[in-house]
């Protein structure tokens, strides 16, 4: 089966899992791609996406999973072909054969933006370093089940923070993202939980990369 | 940093709504448009997004030179309360720029209780609400959509009114509006120039005058304004402008599906439908023309699900044709045709089986009334046989999915009609159980009562609304007798439909009402979430208008009726006749059966009536 590496960028950002998956078959339909369709009761155009983004997340290394009934172009036209009836955010980079498994999928990096409408505070980026240095951290998660407490530590890699102008700071940080998986928000809720003066005025987040488990670039 | 809007946009439910973008959206370059038009819906994005009319006049608009139609929907409750927190004006979603900025803001309206939407929407852009307020030609606001047709509440706010359909009549206005523009013409000549154009209706070029019994007395044209204003309509439906290429919604909106109008008009007559009056003539289009344009909006959409659209798709005469051709074409694509509003006679029963095989949908009745006797009485040329004989053919091919809706607080109702509905729902249940196929997951049958509200332009115009406590007291007698485990019965709660029945028939002097109710917080009252009872009542004491004067009092035949200066085509002479049949359960039969002369084919100068 073919996988795309898609970016959802831009306003694109605000379209959810499930309507960018009925995005992406009424794209194919119209770019005269063919999905193969699910057996069953109800059958469902074949796309998939690993790793659902939230609302509002941006990234530039999302994957879909896709089988057409017939193969009659190139992975490069069929990119074109795409590209031409998407909407402005979500941009096909490249379509290749499926090499290994989603299951395999293991880490990402994200990027979270905090912004601070009144300009940096002092020490910020020392005082949030230290937080994650932490050997735990526990915050509260929020489920199906009612809340719990979690340790994001455990889940949390590679942190750096730096200072991107007066009013912004950018953290990166390597993390699950699959059995179990960190929510980048509950970084978040970290700093707002231990450090409440360092609570942000606007946070945004971004998915730069998603590794194997051998840190390597998966694709 | 990030901008405002932005942020927002991070903190409300479903973003999307309010971010433009969607595939086949339509930009212009600013420096080519010197009309800009908001097309605003009053109620949210799913909704508009769904609505045909808006799609068809958003392509007529965008068709014309110079101009840029862009669309705007009521935000939902979230979104108000951060544009009001922030300060940030209601935009367009297209160009994201204020409404404010725009020339021209055309609303489409087709439900009485989005009146209050129109006014926040108002509200959130900056712009006065009342006609009068707003002087020079800066954002003038026109209405249309068939709640239009009995716009007198609404009077005082907007500029004019479009009157029917609107694919010739909207260029016709925006070129006057684009030479007044070009010219700095004073907003009173345009809309003297306007008035003049058939199908506008100017309400300030009317004076309404009241007898001390609240009644209308008089209705005095001014500025030589035409004592009746006739609807407009397409006669050639064939060549009539149809968009195969329009926007797909990014987000899931509420009819998630392509739509392919098979006619327009109604042939069927039921008495208390304001649709099937106010649409007609009936006027077809060619099976040819509409497998085309099916064709071509699903190659250009992608979207797995086609509807036939019409007030009754059974009466369509080349509905054999049409879909003996798409039904190929929709299992070879994998699309859903799906045909809904058929009646209950034999093509359309073979018809369902043959859909079957695309996909199973639900059966659907609308008797509207439980007994024969009240049927005859709206019309409803539904018999007992067929709802019965239908699911019958159901049941036995696996359907056990039935709905069946009905109204209670018909005219000359009475227990006996009530209870007629259990009757109904008894016999279907029986008919499920001599042939149902498969028994083994039981039977639904869906009950469904709303609340009768007495139209405008319909032969039951003058009706009473009877009381809500009446109407709850009908429900529960209903209720009780529903014992089997497989009925779920539904009733409107009576608020809503009070006030859908003030305001259908409303005069000029609920204008107060909604400016005071929507002031209070009132909006969104179409969702049980946002739905104040209260703020209304509050409003219409507050301005002293007593409600049972529009409901339960009924209007008298010789009584001058707001929506007099209106013409739909159907005569005031055919209305009386029509309800005079009624009381006495006499039948009507449909348009093809004999011509029963409602006088609307007079509007047509160029075809035949279809009927």
């Amino acid at each position: 089966m073919p996988r795309a590496l898609f970016e959802k960028t831009g306003n694109a950002v605000f379209i959810s899992h499930l309507d960018l998956m009925r995005l992406f078959q009424r794209a194919f339909k119209r770019a005269g791609l063919p999905l193969t369709h699910t057996q069953g009761y109800s059958p469902r155009p074949s796309v998939s996406i690993a790793l659902p983004l939230s609302v509002g997340v941006s990234s530039q290394c999302e994957l879909l999973d896709f089988d057409l009934t017939e193969y009659g172009v190139s992975y490069p036209e069929m990119v074109e072909k795409l590209n031409a009836v998407l909407v402005d955010g979500v941009r096909i980079l490249e379509i290749y054969p499926e090499v290994s498994k989603i299951k395999h999928l293991a880490y990402l990096d994200c990027e979270l933006t905090l912004e601070y409408d009144r300009g940096v505070p002092a020490d910020a980026e020392g005082e949030i370093t230290k937080l994650f240095a932490a050997s735990s951290l526990t915050v509260e998660k929020s489920g199906k089940n009612g809340t719990s407490e979690v340790d994001i530590i455990p889940m949390m890699r590679n942190v750096t923070i730096s200072r991107v102008d007066d009013n912004m700071l950018c953290l990166r940080a390597r993390i699950c993202c699959q059995n179990p998986s960190l929510n980048p928000n509950l970084i978040v809720a970290a700093i707002e939980r231990y450090l409440p003066e360092l609570a942000a005025d606007f946070v945004t987040c971004r998915r730069l990369e998603v590794y194997d488990c051998n840190d390597t670039v998966f694709r | 940093m990030t901008e405002l809007k932005r942020r927002v946009l991070h903190k409300v439910q479903k973003p999307a709504r309010y971010t433009g973008g969607e595939f086949r959206e339509i930009k212009k370059n600013l420096d080519d448009v010197r009309v800009r038009v908001a097309f605003c819906f009053p109620d949210t994005y799913e909704i508009g997004m769904s609505n045909l009319g808006m799609r068809i006049l958003y392509g007529v608009m965008n068709q014309m030179d110079g101009v840029w139609c862009e669309r705007v929907f009521t935000p939902w409750g979230d979104m108000q309360q951060q544009m009001r927190e922030h300060d940030l004006p209601l935009w367009a979603l297209e160009s994201q720029d204020p409404v404010k900025d725009f020339d021209m803001l055309a609303f489409t309206v087709g439900y009485e209780m989005s009146y209050s939407n129109i006014l926040n929407m108002l509200r959130l852009s900056g712009i006065p609400l009342r006609a009068s307020e707003r002087r020079g030609l800066k954002n003038i606001v026109f209405a249309g959509g068939v709640c239009m047709y009995n716009p007198e509440p609404l009077a005082e706010f907007f500029d004019f009114f479009s009157l029917g359909e609107g694919e010739e009549i909207t260029p016709e206005i925006i070129s006057l509006y684009d030479r007044a523009k070009a010219e700095n013409w004073e907003k009173e000549q345009f809309l003297l120039e306007v008035s003049k154009i058939p199908g506008i209706y100017v309400p300030s070029f009317y004076r309404h005058e009241y007898h001390d019994d609240g009644t209308l007395s008089a209705i005095v044209p001014l500025h030589g304004a035409p004592t009746k204003v006739t609807k407009r309509i397409v006669e050639d439906l064939d060549n009539a402008y149809w968009p195969t290429d329009t926007i797909i919604p990014s987000t899931e909106i509420v009819h998630d599906r392509a739509n392919l109008e098979v006619f327009r008009g109604c042939i069927r007559g039921c008495r208390f439908c304001q649709a099937g009056f106010t649409y007609r003539p009936v006027r077809k289009k060619s099976p040819e023309v509409l497998y085309r344009q099916a064709v071509e909006t699903l190659e250009n959409s992608g979207i797995n699900e086609i509807t036939l659209s019409s007030l009754s798709t059974s009466d369509y005469r080349g509905l054999r044709e049409l879909t003996d051709q798409m039904i190929p074409y929709c299992e070879q694509n994998r699309v859903n045709l799906s045909v809904p509003s058929l009646r209950a006679d034999n093509f359309s029963r073979e018809l369902m089986e043959k859909l079957q095989t695309v996909r199973k949908s639900g059966l659907t009745f609308a008797p509207e009334a439980g007994t024969q006797r009240l049927r005859d009485v709206i019309n409803k040329n539904l018999t007992e046989d067929e709802i019965l004989s239908t699911c019958a053919n159901a049941f036995s091919g696996g359907w056990n999915n039935v709905k069946l809706y009905f109204m209670l607080g018909l005219p000359t109702e009475t227990d006996e009609d009530v209870l007629g509905i259990a009757d109904l729902v008894y016999k279907v249940i029986k008919t499920w159980k001599e042939c149902a196929s498969n028994k083994k997951r039981g039977l639904r049958v869906h009950v469904a009562t709303a609340f009768f509200v007495p139209k405008p332009h319909t032969p039951f115009q003058w009706e009473k609304q009877i009381e809500p406590e009446e109407y709850l007291r009908r429900c529960k007698l209903l209720k009780s007798h529903f014992y089997s485990k497989s009925i779920e019965y539904n009733y409107h709660e009576p608020d809503l439909s009070r006030l859908e029945a003030v305001f259908a028939r409303g005069d000029r002097r609920l204008a107060p009402v909604i400016e005071y109710a929507s002031e209070q917080g009132a909006m969104l009252d179409g969702w049980d979430e946002y739905f104040r009872y209260d703020l209304w009542l509050d409003a219409l004491k507050a301005c002293g208008i007593d409600p049972e004067f529009y409901t339960t009092r009924g209007y008298s035949e010789d009584e001058l009726l707001p929506w007099d200066t209106i013409d739909v085509g159907v005569t005031k002479k055919f209305l009386l006749r029509e309800r005079k049949r009624a009381y006495e359960a006499c039948v009507t039969p449909d348009c093809r059966h004999g011509c029963a002369g409602c006088g609307a084919n007079c509007l047509l100068k160029e075809v035949q009536c279809d009927a």
